[in-house]
């Protein structure tokens, strides 16, 4: 078996194989994290470069823990501390790091498709933690492996996608990925939230009403307003998002099925998700975060093969 | 190709393995049985069985070991990962790893770094179904063999089994 790609830019350039492999490789990443010792030696002749250019919490961390649980040598670098703001270029920065003997890079930038430009310049390997509004991948793979953990499968899975599409690199990774692997996928949010021929483009349904969508879905991922994304009025207030698309208690109590609630961090409390249906038994917010470093290593530990 | 054993040799060796590793651990209380993935599975499912067969009561810890991520030629290659269970502690008992073909040393290598993941052993015996002696390229040896056979680098010795490949023999292959 092997990967058909050198980086992991975006889940849409992935097949259904790649996909499987990653899921596949976590899986046994996750009893790795169980054991007494959670660090293998697959990595330690591998050095790797967090760059991010954006803030983060969760998407670092994992990434850093997981770097540190295959034993490789990390490098961590954050835009705001750097050249950067004297006005050096990101080829720049990221080829004076390379000359240090860096063999791979991972990525988070604010500008789409920043890391698929870097992968034209530069020899290393390029793991994407997310850029601009285009893609999350590393997300979209945890998102399915916590899903094919609750529901035992992709295929035929519904799978609601609830808020800001527009803005959201997580939303498109994860259509991507549920598409690919033969799930249904509904997007639900306002009408200024979802990019128009999202149907035509993308293949999933669209539908404006929440109560209706959560009704149909098995499980819904519910998505941050992207507040710094947006330069123009959307919709009126945070207040009247939280009553026409909030999750809250009593709506998920009036359904006729218990449905998973995700979502990707973090969580603005009292806009899309109320803090009882966050802190829930529906939830399986925090089995995502554990499922990022099994998820993570998986990606580290395929892509650090010179073969590929 | 050489036939090394038919479906009933091969049957009369698991069991006599059985019996050996039953002759020096009477109950089992303090050992337990760790088959290497992915091609030892066969082997150690079927030795477990054998053991069991003699220990009706007894409880048998037995898992199952995936040494991919500690491999020495994991730069050469994409080696896709098996499953591991382990679901006891391994702390101050005796372990007995198990696998097919004792070839280089080097799973076995690989395999004692990884067993030292899940804590310290009071010892580590090895149990394989054919050892092909003359070919180590590590200072191992195993304590229950099943055949020892003679054989040069360029022949490969295939141990073929039901589950998987539709029958049940050992051969080499020139």
């Amino acid at each position: 078996m092997s990967l058909s790609t050198k980086h992991l830019l975006g889940i849409r350039d992935l097949n259904k194989e790649d996909i499987s492999l990653f899921l596949q490789t976590a899986e046994q990443f996750k009893e790795v994290l169980q054991r007494p010792v959670k660090k293998v030696p697959s990595l330690r002749d591998v050095t790797i470069v967090n760059l991010f250019f954006e803030n983060s919490t969760r998407t670092r961390i994992s990434f850093e823990l997981a770097e540190k649980r295959l034993s490789a040598d990390t490098i961590n670098f954050t835009a705001s501390a750097s050249s950067v703001s004297k006005g050096e270029t990101l080829l720049d920065t990221v080829n004076n790091i390379l000359s240090m003997k860096v063999d791979m890079v991972v990525m988070r930038h604010s500008a789409s498709g920043a890391p698929h430009f870097l992968s034209k310049h530069i020899p290393a390997a390029i793991v994407n933690a997310g850029d601009g509004i285009n893609e999350h991948p590393t997300q979209a793979l945890l998102d399915a492996l916590s899903i094919k953990e609750k529901t035992g499968k992709l295929e035929g899975t519904k799978i609601a996608i609830i808020g800001d599409i527009m803005h959201s690199r997580v939303a498109q990774s994860n259509i991507y990925l549920l598409k690919k692997m033969g799930a249904e996928v509904t997007v639900c949010g306002p009408p200024t939230l979802i990019p128009k021929y999202i149907s035509e483009a993308l293949g999933v349904q669209v539908n404006y009403n929440l109560k209706e969508t959560l009704e149909w879905c098995d499980v819904a991922n519910v998505l941050r307003i992207q507040l710094e994304r947006q330069n123009q009025v959307l919709f009126s207030s945070l207040r009247e998002y939280n009553l026409t698309y909030g999750i809250s208690r009593k709506l998920l109590d009036g359904l006729h099925k218990e449905i998973v609630i995700m979502h990707p961090g973090p969580i603005n409390r009292g806009v899309e998700l109320d803090s009882d249906v966050a802190d829930s038994k529906q939830s399986i917010i925090l089995q995502q975060v554990e499922n990022g470093v099994a998820v993570r290593m998986a990606v580290l530990y395929l892509l650090s093969n010179p073969n590929n | 190709m050489k036939l090394i054993l038919t479906e009933p040799q091969l049957a009369i060796t698991i069991k006599r393995l059985a019996h050996q590793v039953l002759e020096n651990n009477i109950n089992l209380d303090n050992t337990v049985l760790i088959g290497l993935q992915p091609r030892g599975i066969f082997f150690s499912d079927q030795l477990v069985t054998e053991i069991k067969k003699e220990l009706p009561s007894g409880n048998v810890h037995y898992g199952k070991l995936d040494i991919t991520f500690y491999r020495d030629d994991i730069r050469k290659g994409l080696h896709v990962a098996n499953h591991t269970n382990i679901p006891f502690s391994i702390e101050g008992k005796k372990v007995i790893l198990i696998d097919d073909v004792l070839y280089t040393g080097r799973t076995i290598r690989a395999a004692l770094d990884a067993l030292l993941d899940f804590g310290r052993p009071e010892k580590v015996e090895l149990c394989v179904l054919i050892d092909r002696r003359y070919s180590r390229q590590f200072p191992i040896q195993p304590d229950y063999t099943g055949k020892t056979i003679d054989s040069i680098i360029s022949q490969k010795v295939r141990v073929y089994w039901k589950e998987k490949d539709g029958k049940e023999e050992v051969t080499i292959l020139d």
